[in-house]
């Protein structure tokens, strides 16, 4: 199990670019940490999500 | 008129004490974006004694801005930065205010972040919001970044919260109200979130780095 956002989810295997877009993230919009390290965007396809991850996806709304 | 330099010091001395002044005036904080969560933010921490603020905005002040971020109906036409510069000299006479007056992009952010110990994402849209958040802590990770999100509309004063997303990274807001939605900005929800902000951001400074 991988926990997103504190969310525990059945996703270990996936890549994090399989999981943010099944979960319909807009990637433009959004900052990823995974075991309190910056996910850096070019790394989101290579990154496989392994058993006991932590993931925290922070989406920006607009207003400033 | 004015009063002096050394007035100003033992005033925010008697107020801060000794120590905290002496960690407010060594510190050097960047807001990206002079809008209502920027300009907000800079007029309180120029307030409070940060010594060095690094200003960055493209922008001019339009009439559309008055109602909520810290410019005068008689600033409108001119550029942000040359405005709140302006503004803060009245303020606070003897600070070091930095402005640059450009677009933050991935290719300009380090330069212009690089003598920042915090910076605060202040930017309007959602994806300059993420861009300058993934740019800061790719490549900048020594830095505290404290950004924004959610806070449009005139929901509860007391959903606006700031968190502690990891390590050195916070950030500010809801979470979910967002001018994609179509509700405005108002003044006043904006300036708890850059209350927030500036909060946060003066903390760290005193070694308090829990929200």
């Amino acid at each position: 199990m991988v926990k997103v956002n504190g969310e525990e989810i059945d996703i270990a295997g996936k890549t994090l670019s399989e999981y943010l877009s099944s979960a319909n993230f807009d990637m433009q919009r959004i900052a990823v940490e995974r075991n309190g390290d910056i996910v850096p965007r070019a790394q989101y396809d290579k990154t496989t999500l392994a058993d006991g991850d932590s993931v925290e996806v922070v989406s920006f709304v607009g207003g400033g | 008129m004015a009063p002096t330099e050394e007035e100003m010091i033992r005033a925010l001395e008697e107020r801060h004490g000794h120590d905290l002044y002496c960690r407010f005036s060594r510190a050097s904080v960047a807001v990206c974006g002079l809008g209502g969560l920027g300009s907000n933010i800079a007029v309180s921490l120029a307030r409070a004694g940060v010594g060095r603020l690094i200003l960055i905005d493209f922008d001019r002040v339009d009439i559309t801005n008055l109602h909520r971020q810290q410019y005068k109906a008689s600033q409108v036409g001119m550029y942000k930065t040359d405005a709140l510069y302006e503004n803060l000299m009245e303020i606070s006479p003897y600070g070091n205010f930095q402005t640059h007056t450009a677009r933050i992009t991935e290719d300009n952010t380090k330069s212009m972040l690089q003598d920042a110990d915090i910076i605060c994402e202040a930017l309007d849209s959602a994806e300059c919001k993420a861009t300058l958040a993934n740019t800061v802590l790719e490549t900048m990770p020594e830095k505290y970044l404290i950004a924004s999100s959610g806070m449009a509309g005139l929901y509860s004063a007391n959903s606006i919260k700031t968190r502690k997303v990891s390590g050195r990274f916070y950030l500010c807001g809801d979470g979910t109200s967002g001018i994609e939605d179509g509700i405005g900005l108002v003044s006043s929800r904006v300036m708890l979130c850059a209350a927030h902000a500036a909060h946060m951001v003066l903390r760290i400074l005193a070694g308090e780095l829990e929200p």
